[in-house]
């Protein structure tokens, strides 16, 4: 499952800025996952639990956030919240939108010491 | 671990030429797991007893850590970081590969078996003699697609994925060191046979195609949304097969649109041929 490649990607970065710092570890580390992004923030943290043993982050609190999606519709330019892909527009009930939030993958910050 | 040489890289992928050694993979991982070791003793346990109590679906906290350290030198970094941040810009970087040597590079997606070595055995014995056509065969395990390749004659290079399950842009960099394509050339990349991973990995390419088949049922768009959003052309395939399936390509159509509009289609069998020639089209018509 790709949810282990984005844990090992976490895990690198993390390592990457605990290193720069001359720190030692993380203590806390904050995550924003949209619900378009393609991972499943269950699995992520399944992925996760097991990733970081040995890690910089192996005794960090872990806080990941879901960010809700949002839908342009192209007919009408009306913005709205969508948590799936087929949504229409629920001023016309048009069918095609741009997404315009809810794909990010984001380390919002770290807390390292 | 590797078995050959107990090198413990067993995430590295195997990248060859058919008909090469299996002992030359190419050790990549950059970071080493093992130097950061905490040097203070933790006498508690990282352990979740009921990992999901706490959770309230938007927000949950995950309390890793519940003792005390006293640590003195606590550090906030505001990153806002894409954590896909280095396939990102490996992927930039083959994309300017691919634009300086003007390649056209086709990244190819689809569930196992939907036809992709196929179409491009048949795309070689077509266009091969009028546009170099470079390949790159993405699977966990085996030579077998790139042999497929090599016996329809064009150049190829295998990587094998391992436990990965879709190709990354790092991947893809050592393939194409590799492969040498050639200036002015296509460059198709069969991904590994799965719908979800490989849609989170920009490789570089020019276009995403994704391929489905009439016996894959016509609901794969609304399971596997992402893939659809994120490609520029989705193929149906083994439309031969249509008079025995329950596939109603206009309703596929239509709930693959609803995710990516910007979506085109293309329907074919590789195996008769019907249909192919829209796909020679569309091939040679983004070949620059
Ligand atoms: N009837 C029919 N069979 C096809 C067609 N295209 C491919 N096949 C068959 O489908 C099977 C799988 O084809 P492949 O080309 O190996 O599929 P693939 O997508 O490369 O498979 P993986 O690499 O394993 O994911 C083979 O038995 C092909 O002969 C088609 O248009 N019609
Ligand atoms: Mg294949
Ligand atoms: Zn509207």
């Amino acid at each position: 499952m790709h949810e282990l490649s984005i844990a090992i990607n976490i895990i690198e970065i993390a390592e990457e800025e605990v290193h720069k710092a001359n720190a030692k570890e993380v203590n806390e580390i904050e995550i924003e996952i949209g619900v378009l992004s393609g991972v499943i923030v269950e699995a992520l943290e399944f992925a996760l639990e097991t990733a970081i043993k040995n890690t910089v982050l192996e005794q960090s609190i872990v806080r990941i956030t879901k960010i809700s999606a949002k839908a342009r519709c192209t007919n009408c330019g009306m913005e709205f919240e969508i948590d799936d892909y087929f949504s229409p527009c629920p001023k016309c009930k048009h069918l095609f939108s741009d997404i315009i939030d809810g794909k990010q993958l984001i380390i919002k910050k770290m807390i390292i010491s | 671990m590797c078995d050959t040489c107990g090198c413990g890289e067993s995430e590295a992928p195997l990248i060859r030429k058919p008909g090469e050694d299996k002992h030359n993979h190419v050790h990549t991982h950059t970071h080493n797991h093992g130097d950061q070791k905490h040097s203070h003793p933790h006498s508690h346990y990282h352990h979740h007893d009921n990992p999901h109590d706490q959770h309230d679906h938007n927000d949950h906290a995950h309390e890793h850590h519940k003792a005390d350290h006293n640590h003195t030198h606590r550090k906030e970094i505001l990153l806002e970081q894409d954590i896909l941040h280095k396939n990102n810009l490996l992927a930039e970087r083959n994309r300017g590969f691919f634009d300086a040597k003007n390649i056209f590079a086709i990244n190819l997606v689809s569930s196992p078996g939907s036809g992709k070595t196929t179409l491009l055995e048949k795309t070689i014995k077509k266009l091969g003699k009028e546009i170099p056509l470079f390949i790159i065969e993405g699977d966990q395990q085996t030579m077998n697609d790139a042999n497929r390749i090599n016996k329809a004659g064009a150049p190829v290079v295998q990587v094998n994925t391992g436990s990965g399950c879709h190709l990354d842009a790092n991947m893809i960099y050592l393939a194409i060191k590799k492969l040498e394509p050639a200036d002015n050339s296509v460059l198709f990349i069969e991904n590994v046979g799965n719908l979800i991973c490989p849609s989170m990995f920009d490789l570089g390419e020019s276009k995403r195609v994704v391929i489905i088949s009439v016996t894959e049922g016509e609901d794969k768009p609304i399971k596997y949304p992402t893939m659809f959003e994120t490609s520029d052309l989705c193929i149906i395939n083994k439309t031969d097969l249509l008079q025995y399936v329950d596939f109603n390509i206009a309703r596929t159509r239509e709930h693959a649109l609803m995710i990516n509009h910007h979506l085109e289609f293309l329907e074919i069998s590789a195996k008769t041929g019907e249909g192919m020639d829209t796909w020679y089209d569309w091939v040679k018509s983004n070949n620059p």
